[in-house]
């Protein structure tokens, strides 16, 4: 009995109703605001959504409302978000702007720039420790951004204009 | 018409190789210093309208170069720690040397006044140095805001013996159980090899 209550769980756990595989995040506590919802991670909770193997390719973003050349760029990570279906494309805005900056800037700027593409926030403050989990490579400055799909990963710490980002893109398709 | 051709190719290999050597040049600029390597030294204008070098500090055994600025969340959550890091070693000879690197015209935040009001509205009790025409950043290799560089003074110059954070957790000071430059500081004043050399950090990205 108890076997097929986990079962029934995990099967709501990681399956949609179109079948697909659900990353399943546990949020450390989710803003809500003017409409517009967004969940604030640690990297440990975070970090799966590293790792998705479903053929999906996944665009990941990090940026923070106080960089200037991130929201520069912002607007074509939105393009790409509405130009390839979800099915195949998913775009990920990670910010890390402060918490206590979430209600005060991010909602407003998320809400202002009607902004489509998933926002999430990585609060995790011991950022030596995740920074190279990410990739070895990176020193921590923003914008960077991770494409992948399945094993393959690229890792770029710059910023993009849209034709760089969908030749990066198609890279992986 | 085949002298002309050869002139078109030696032309073109020519162009090719400035090309490739000024790339050369470029990537290794960027990547800025490694422990161990000695550090430049730099003459630049303090909020006091005075002009700073490393040389000026005769008694120095060492300096704590932090690259900061006015306008970026996490080098304003550090702010009251930087005061504390010079506050606890410059008596000891490793006093803190700020200096902002940004382009005031990408961050109008940033610009020399701004430093002259934001070091006197915090009571900045270390030098905060302008980096005019951001020449000096690259040299350290310095990517963001705030960016760490713990110098030795040694007989054949300030070598860098720390890169990095400022400790463990930018949020909350009192939460932050690795303090990264106090550590190497400490290290230093005795002799010892600093325990954590390089860390990692979040921070603004420095614009030229």
């Amino acid at each position: 009995m108890s076997r097929s209550i986990l079962y029934i769980m995990l099967v709501i756990f990681f399956t949609n109703c179109k079948g697909e595989q659900q990353v399943a995040l546990d949020a450390t506590d989710v803003f809500k605001s003017k409409g517009v919802e967004i969940p604030m991670y640690n990297f440990e909770n975070f970090e799966p959504l590293l790792k998705v193997n479903d053929g999906k390719t996944r665009v990941i973003n990090f940026w923070a409302t106080w960089c200037k050349p991130c929201v520069a760029e912002l607007p074509y990570f939105e393009l790409i978000n509405s130009r390839y279906p979800n099915s195949e494309v998913e775009v990920i805005l990670v910010s890390l702007d402060l918490p206590k900056h979430v209600e005060s800037k991010l909602i407003p700027f998320v809400k202002r720039q009607n902004i489509q593409s998933k926002v999430v926030l990585l609060d995790d403050p011991d950022a030596n420790t995740w920074i190279p989990k990410v990739n070895k490579n990176w020193s921590g400055s923003i914008p960077a951004t991770i494409i992948y799909k399945g094993n393959t990963v690229n890792f770029y710490e710059r910023s993009f204009t849209y034709n760089e980002l969908e030749k990066e893109l198609k890279k992986m398709l | 018409m085949k002298t002309l051709k050869i002139l078109v190719g030696v032309a073109f290999i020519i162009a090719i190789s400035a090309f490739a050597i000024d790339k050369v040049s470029v990537s290794k600029a960027d990547d800025g210093y490694v422990i161990g390597d000695t550090a430049t030294d730099f003459k630049l204008k303090n909020i006091d309208d005075s002009f700073i070098s490393l040389a000026d500090y005769k008694e120095a055994k060492g300096f704590i170069v932090i690259f900061t600025c006015n306008h970026c969340p996490y080098s304003v959550a550090y702010e009251d720690r930087i005061i504390e890091l010079d506050k606890m070693f410059k008596v000891k000879g490793y006093p803190v040397i700020a200096i902002n690197p940004n382009n005031p015209k990408a961050y109008p935040d940033d610009s020399f006044d701004n430093m002259k009001v934001r070091a006197k509205e915090k009571g900045f009790t270390f030098p905060y140095l302008f980096d005019d025409g951001q020449k000096i950043y690259p040299q350290y290799g310095a990517t963001k805001t705030p960016h760490v560089y713990v110098l030795e003074k040694t007989s054949e110059g300030n070598m860098v013996r720390y890169i990095g954070a400022i400790d463990n957790n930018y949020k909350d000071a009192s939460s932050a159980n690795d303090k990264y430059v106090e550590d190497a500081v400490n290290a230093l004043l005795k002799g010892e090899k600093v325990p954590v050399e390089i860390t990692k950090a979040i921070g603004c990205s420095i614009k030229a």
